[in-house]
Formats: structure tokens, sequence, C-alpha cells
């Protein structure tokens, strides 16, 4: 027995090490369950406190890249007014049926939260960004956040007054993505080779695509209402061993510069989930 | 002002300056990362004792993946060279007692030639380290080695920078042998 402390003490020193070593190894594979851990919500806090006072400043460097894409959101939402459609044909009549739009929200999908990004990471081939609203004000795991352009990623962190978002640019997202024009869907995913592409995969060769068709989310993804820009084909590769193309896409949203987010609610999203949960537990 | 003082301002500095100017800069390329950060590890002073240095390690990476998002990440690297730090120092000592008479390590104390050694040694540890925790998700060896050979190169540029910018004025402390 005494030995064994003799052992120890000698070479303390390297057991101080490893028992440090292996700590941010076992935070580094756990991340999954680390983020749920509660000192995370707190250095979540502060690093977001921090984050908020240097991005006063920055702010004021993107401000007329912000107001732009802003002013455009507005117009895509304006284009979208039913006033604006007309029919001349006076037999047919623009009918708003009240009873969608009831006001007791039980018909509502989708609840949009607008939020403030604070701090952004792309040098790293796992990305995060943090934005300023957290489980006080509504944001919570799983949810969807996109830009003013388009998507941006998935919160997987929110503590009372922060969130973490994974970010499109990271190595494990991926989103169901659908040629706007066609309607057919595939996935979508970050390589990891540049700040501002993606990659779509899974799309049947017998689809007619070309350079710069619009890529939206699909219907199928549970995060993202369908319809949301990711981006606009620039390189389509052409794989003769299999029946699917790979092809390369610009991102809608400006990673370097995105200023402000929403967060976006899927309010119904936890009983599809039930449901098919329940299903897969019968099988 | 006393050392700890002087190392806990620069630590705060050092975290600041890798988070909010270093990382913020547009990525040229995946394989550029400018990192500096680490070189707290490099200044930390040569009286401290080796189980200190390997925990202030683990503290200033931990610190850096808290505002990253990567818990691990960083703390795994800085305690690894902060752990090797005293063998390297050790072996590069140039005369008996440079490690009493001098604070810390510098181009002035060590000499420049075992100095930059120390520096290049380190860096490419730190970051072949950081790099192969990082190729596990990307599974690519152009990957790891380019990312390797141009971090290291950019890491080395930055603190030649800073090492002229802030030039460390070592004192001969001749009593203390």
């Amino acid at each position: 027995m005494r030995n064994i402390f003799v052992f120890i003490r000698k070479f303390f020193n390297f057991f101080f090490f490893l028992v440090m070593q292996i700590a941010a190894l076992y935070m580094l594979f756990h991340y999954n369950q680390f983020h749920e851990a509660a000192f995370m919500g707190v250095a979540n806090e502060i690093t977001g406190k921090v984050s908020k006072r240097y991005n006063n400043i920055e702010y004021y460097f993107h401000l007329k890249k912000t107001n732009e894409s802003l002013a455009k959101e507005n117009e895509r939402l304006r284009n979208m007014l039913k006033e604006d459609f007309e029919v001349a044909d006076t037999s047919a009549v623009l009918k708003t049926d009240s009873i969608p739009y009831d006001t007791t929200g039980i018909r509502r999908k989708y609840l949009y939260r607008d939020a403030k990004v604070v701090n952004r990471f792309l040098v790293f081939p796992n990305n995060y960004f943090s934005i300023h609203r957290g489980t006080n004000q509504g944001v919570r795991k799983d949810m969807g956040v996109i830009s003013p352009d388009g998507v941006m990623g998935v919160v997987v962190n929110a503590s009372e007054n922060y969130s973490v978002v994974m970010s499109l640019l990271h190595l494990q997202s991926s989103v169901s993505g659908r040629v706007k024009k066609s309607g057919e869907t595939g996935q979508v995913y970050w390589d990891g080779k540049s700040s501002d592409a993606v990659i779509m995969k899974n799309l049947p060769k017998s689809v007619p695509i070309t350079k710069g068709d619009s890529i939206v989310t699909s219907q199928y993804g549970t995060y993202f209402p369908p319809g949301i820009l990711i981006g606009t084909v620039t390189e389509i590769v052409d794989d003769k061993s299999s029946n699917f193309y790979v092809l390369k896409l610009k991102t809608a949203t400006n990673f370097s510069s995105v200023e402000h987010s929403m967060v976006v609610e899927n309010l119904q999203a936890e009983e599809q989930k039930k449901l098919e949960e329940a299903v897969k537990k019968n099988q | 002002m006393s050392d700890l003082v002087r190392n806990i301002i620069r630590f705060v500095l050092f975290i600041l300056i890798q988070v909010y100017v270093l990382f913020q800069i547009p990525p040229l390329h995946r394989f550029v990362v400018p990192y500096l950060y680490f070189l707290y590890i490099l200044w930390l002073p040569f009286n401290m004792p080796r189980v200190g240095v390997t925990f202030v390690s683990f503290l200033l990476g931990l610190t850096l993946d808290f505002f990253t998002k990567t818990p691990g990440l960083h703390a795994a690297a800085c305690t690894l060279i902060g752990y090797l730090r005293p063998f390297l120092i050790n072996i590069l000592i140039p005369q008996e007692g440079a490690d009493k008479s001098y604070k810390s390590p510098s181009g002035t104390s060590m000499g420049w030639a075992p100095y930059a050694t120390y520096v290049l040694i380190l860096t490419f540890i730190h970051n072949f380290y950081l790099v192969l925790l990082e190729w596990l998700d990307v599974k690519s060896f152009v990957f790891l080695l380019g990312k390797v050979v141009a971090t290291t190169g950019v890491s080395l540029l930055l603190i030649m920078i800073t090492e002229l910018l802030f030039f460390r004025k070592e004192k001969f402390r001749t009593n203390s042998v």
C-alpha cells in the first residue's frame, strides 16, 4: 500500500496531466450529453454577455449589409400579401375565410421570434454561434434558426438569456432540401471546405436542374417551415457511378456578417414526434 | 506589477484577442486558422510548479472552448503542451541556472536559437494534436497534413510579430542562484 502512494507521489505530475487530459477528451467525446450539463449553461451566460459587449461595437460595421438584407426580406414578404393579387374576372371573388385565421392559435404551426446574433465562428470544422435569446424568452433546444436571407442552423443548447446554435456550417448538420422548381427533395450537408458553400446529395438524375436553381427547405423537416431558401446551385457534379447528382450550393445566408436571426418554433413538432415514435415502437 | 496580476491580465487579453480578433478574421482557406493564445503557456514563468503549469494550461484551453462551444478540444491540446513544457526547457536551457536568474522563457533568457526551437516544437505539438482531434470528424489525410502545416506557419508568424511588438525585457537576477 505504501509503495502505491510513493509511486503516485513520484509520478504525480504525470498522473495530474493524465487526469486533465482524460477530462478534456471526455468533454470532447461526450459533447452532446455535455450540452445539457448545468455549468455549461452558466458558461453560456458569461460568454454570451462578453460577446454581447463586443457585438455592440462590431454591429456598426455590418449596419449597411444588415439593412440591405432586412429591406430585401421586407420586399419579399410584401410581395406575398394577398392584397397584391387581383383577378380581373368578376365571377371570381377573392374571399378570406375567417376560420383558418382563428385567434385561438390552434392552427398556427410556426411561431417566429427575433433574436440578435452576438457571436459567430467560421474557422472550425464544427461551427456554432450564439444568439441573445434563451429559455426566459421561449427558446428551447431543437428549434430552427433562420436569417433574413435563408437557413442558419438549429438551437442545440439554451441558457436563460442566450442560446447556442449549431450552424449549417457544421459537419453534423443536415437539412432536408427541395428543388424549388420541380419539388424533388434531397439532403443538404456541409463538407467543411468553404464557409459559403454547402453540398446537396441524394437528388435523382431524372430531375432537370440548371445552375442558379434555388434550393429551399422541404416540407419533411421538422425544424424549418417549407420554402425557406438554403442556397442556389453553383455546380452540378455528375457522379457516373450513381444515379444521384451531387450539387454544390452557394448559401443564401452570409454567415460572416449576419446580425439578425429568427428562431422558428414548430408548435406541432411534439405531436408529430410522439406519433412517429409510437409507430416505431409498435414495429 | 506582480507576476500573478501580470499573468491574469495576460490570460484575459490572450483569450479576448483570440476570440474577437483572430477568430473573426474572414477565413482565407479552411486550413488557415490563426492560433496565438497558447503563447500564454510559453510565456509562463520558470519557477511555476509543473502541476500549476498543467492546470493553468487546462484552464486556458477550457476558457477558449467555452467561447467556441467545443468543450475539451483546445483544453486537451493546451494540457499536452503545458505538461511537455518543463521537459523542453530542461533540454534546451543553455547555461546552468538560467532558469533561476531569469523570470520566464524568452530570447534573452534562453538564447534566441533555443527559444526558437522551444516555440517551434510546442507550436507544432499544439497544432498537430488539435488538428488530430478535429480530423476524427473530418477523416481526410490531406486535411490533417495541410492544416497542421498551414496553421503552424501562421501561428509562428503571429508569434514572431507578437515577440517583436511586445518585447519583454528580462532582467538578470544575480542574487537568486
